[in-house]
Order: structure tokens, then C-alpha cells, then sequence
């Protein structure tokens, strides 16, 4: 049976060295530069022709742009605008590695723990900066709900403090484990497929069976890949957001 | 989150000695995050510098347009309703002259029928007047022909009842005298 691991492998391509710092250029930023080139060169490809009215592709463009703004809006307010370009780059950044990795032999760089970890916890000291920076001290006030009774105030502040931190953790490990899971699972029902064509006779008739699996799957994982990284978008909103208005 | 890893090795592994499960590999963070560094901020700035402001720029255009076209509609229905008015007040103005224009016509030729009738009367009362005149005058003429008539029957009656011849003067003074009493 193939090993569904496999594809979760860094290689090594161009041992580079950037003063002491490993930078060696792997399969996993070889995808990264991949998406940025794919998402913005589709992204200036599309609105080339900055028609009042659209083309298919523009609108596609304009919905992109539209849907991250509307998100941005909902969530933050119109002050919140300010971070669109950032919001932005999040979900397109995420969605086109999220696409990549749905073509049959490509890397899919949101499956390594590492780099979604790293957005997360960016976003996380994105956060805490804006948050005191904005607010000073009252950005504390985020632990300290309004409208409790001061007997169960430590309790309460403890549980958000808690789940303040918790969060880098869940944010980053949504995405990664969305992505190893389905990937590994599209692996294994693929295997299948030719372990039983491999068995012959009886196996090989019921062959068609994971064949149809994986194709469920694989639907479902395109609708997985554009979740996560909406969820993983949102998730950033609603955390900055609570930079902006730490008062709940 | 750089806890030891639980998961995956147990997955039997052909040939490579690579026992770490390849996702949490740790000999692969520094070159990952380098990458993601460079990527993920170059992305951001060409979004920010060029695809943002190009995209944005032509929803607003866009918009901007849409809002200058409903201007222009309802500056249109504006002028619609503002010469629809004029219409009507046109219409009022031309429907009061078309009434005042009646009623001078209809004061002129009353008033001309007065004229008309208050000289035909005047003419009327002259001659009445002028009539009247002259049935006085023919009055006064017969009663001084009744003097006469008078002078005349007088004297033949002096003379039958008296005898006497009384001149034709002395009856006149009598009967003036008679008159004026």
C-alpha cells in the first residue's frame, strides 16, 4: 500500500544559507512562491481590463474582493478596512495553497504544522500589539466581561486568560489538521483502489466502491479547502476585532 | 505547540530512515518559515500596492457611476416635474385670461348698451321735452286767442245788453283787468 505520508514530505531542492539560517529552498517553498505568483498574477490577469462591466474572470476578482470586504465589515466595522489588505492576503494566501494542494501530486503547504502555527501565531501577536497599542491598559478589559457578578469574576477571567491563549493553538491546528486529514484519507481510499484491483477476482470487482469514495471526497475536500480558509479568515477578523473593541 | 510528537510514526515507513512524521518535522521550520516570511509578505505588498487598489478602484468607479447615473435620472425627473408644472401653471394662466378676457367683453358691451341706452333716452326726453314745449306753447297761444275770442264776443254783447258801442281797447283793459284778479 503507498504511504499516505509521503506527500507530507519537505524536500530539499536548493541548500541555501541565509547568515547562519537554514533557508534551504524546499517543495513547500517552491508551492508558497507558486500560490503568490498564481493568486496575484490571476488577480491582475482578471481585472486587466478594469471594465465598469465585468468580465466572468473580473467578477471573480471583485467577488474575491468583495467577499474578504464584507467579512472585514461585518465583523470589524468600517474601521476595521484598515486591515483588509491584510485580511486579504490571509485568505488568499491560505485558499490558493489550500487549491494547490488539490491537484494530484502537488504539496500542499497548510498541511505542515509549522506554517499554519506561524500564521496563527502571528495573527495572535498581531493582536496583542494592536490591542495595547490602541486601548493601553483597557485592552484587559477583554478578560473582564461586563455584566458579571464579581463572586464568579475570577472564575470568568480565568476561562478567557485560558482561552486567549488557547487560541494560536486551535487556530492553527483547524487548518492543519483539516488538510493532513483529508489528505490523508483521499490517499488511503485511493490505495485501496489498487490494492484491490491488486488482489484480483472478487476484490477487484468491488474496486469501483473506494473509486467512488474518492470522489466524494475529493469533493468534499475542495469545499474543505475553501472553508478553512474562510474559517481561518474569520477567525482573524474576530480576533482583531477584539483588538479594536476589547470591551465585549 | 513544539510538543513531542505522539502521532504518525507508527505508520510503517518504506526504505527511508526518516522516523519523524513528516508534518511536524522540526529540521524543516527554519526553511518553511523563512519562505512563508518572504512569500507571505511579498504578497501582501503586491495586494496592497497593485491588486487592491486596481480591483477596489474599479468597484468604486463603478459605483460612482452607478450613483451619477441615478443623479442624472433624478435630475431628469426633476426637470420633468418642473415643466410639467409650468404646463399646468400655463394652463391655469391661459384658463384665468380666457375668463377675464369674457367678463371685459362682457362689461364692454354692457356698458356700451348702457351708453348706448342712456343716449337713446336722452334723445327721448329731448323730444319729449321739445313736445311738451310745444304743447305749452300752443297752449298759451289758444288761451290768447280766447282773449281775443273773448274781446270779440264781448263787445256785441256790451252792445245788446247796454246800447252802447264800447271800443274795442276799453273791453281789452277790462278784460285784463278781469283776468289779473
Amino acid at each position: 500500500m503507498p504511504d499516505p505520508i509521503h506527500q507530507f514530505e519537505v524536500k530539499r531542492l536548493i541548500p541555501l544559507d541565509f547568515f547562519g539560517v537554514d533557508a534551504t529552498f524546499t517543495n513547500s517553498a517552491l508551492f508558497m512562491v507558486a500560490g503568490v505568483l498564481l493568486s496575484f498574477g490571476l488577480l491582475m490577469y482578471a481585472s486587466r481590463g478594469r471594465s465598469l462591466v465585468p468580465s466572468r474572470l473580473q467578477s471573480v476578482a471583485e467577488s474575491l474582493y468583495e467577499f474578504v470586504a464584507g467579512m472585514v465589515r461585518d465583523s470589524m466595522g468600517e474601521q476595521g478596512m484598515k486591515f483588509f489588505p491584510l485580511i486579504f492576503t490571509f485568505f488568499l494566501f491560505i485558499l490558493t495553497l489550500n487549491m494547490l494542494g488539490m491537484v494530484p501530486g502537488f504539496f500542499t503547504v497548510t498541511s505542515q504544522l509549522w506554517v499554519t502555527a506561524a500564521l496563527a501565531v502571528f495573527v495572535f501577536l498581531t493582536v496583542i500589539v494592536i490591542g495595547f497599542a490602541k486601548n493601553g491598559l483597557g485592552f484587559l478589559k477583554l478578560f473582564v466581561p461586563d455584566g458579571v457578578p464579581i463572586y464568579v469574576l475570577p472564575l470568568v477571567s480565568m476561562i478567557e486568560v485560558i482561552s486567549f491563549f488557547s487560541r494560536p493553538l486551535s487556530h492553527s491546528l483547524r487548518l492543519f489538521a483539516n488538510m493532513l486529514a483529508g489528505h490523508i484519507t483521499l490517499k488511503v481510499f485511493a490505495g485501496f483502489i489498487i490494492m484491490l484491483l491488486g488482489a484480483g477476482g472478487a476484490a477487484s470487482a468491488i474496486a469501483p466502491l473506494p473509486l467512488l469514495a474518492v470522489l466524494g471526497i475529493t469533493a468534499l475536500e475542495f469545499l474543505v479547502a475553501f472553508l478553512q480558509a474562510y474559517v481561518f479568515t474569520m477567525l482573524t477578523c474576530m480576533y482583531l476585532n477584539d483588538a479594536l473593541h476589547p470591551g465585549h | 505547540m513544539t510538543e513531542p510528537v505522539i502521532t504518525g510514526t507508527e505508520v510503517p515507513h518504506g526504505g527511508t530512515a526518516n522516523k519523524v512524521f513528516p508534518p511536524l518535522d522540526p529540521t524543516t521550520v527554519s526553511p518553511q518559515l523563512v519562505w512563508l516570511a518572504i512569500t507571505f509578505v511579498a504578497l501582501y505588498f503586491l495586494l496592497k500596492k497593485l491588486a487592491i487598489p486596481r480591483i477596489g478602484g474599479v468597484i468604486e468607479e463603478r459605483q460612482n457611476r452607478i450613483q451619477r447615473d441615478i443623479d442624472a435620472a433624478e435630475r431628469l425627473k426633476d426637470d420633468v416635474d418642473g415643466a410639467m408644472k409650468a404646463y399646468e401653471k400655463a394652463l391655469t394662466d391661459a384658463r384665468g385670461n380666457a375668463t377675464s378676457i369674457a367678463r371685459e367683453t362682457r362689461d364692454r358691451l354692457t356698458s356700451e348698451v348702457d351708453r348706448e341706452r342712456a343716449a337713446v333716452e336722452a334723445a327721448t326726453s329731448k323730444k319729449l321735452a321739445e313736445a311738451e314745449a310745444r304743447i305749452e306753447a300752443t297752449k298759451l297761444k289758444a288761451l290768447s286767442s280766447v282773449d281775443e275770442i273773448a274781446a270779440d264776443i264781448a263787445g256785441p254783447v256790451v252792445k245788446q245788453l247796454t246800447g252802447k258801442d264800447v271800443g274795442a281797447d276799453e273791453i281789452k283793459r277790462a278784460l285784463s283787468a278781469a283776468a289779473g284778479e
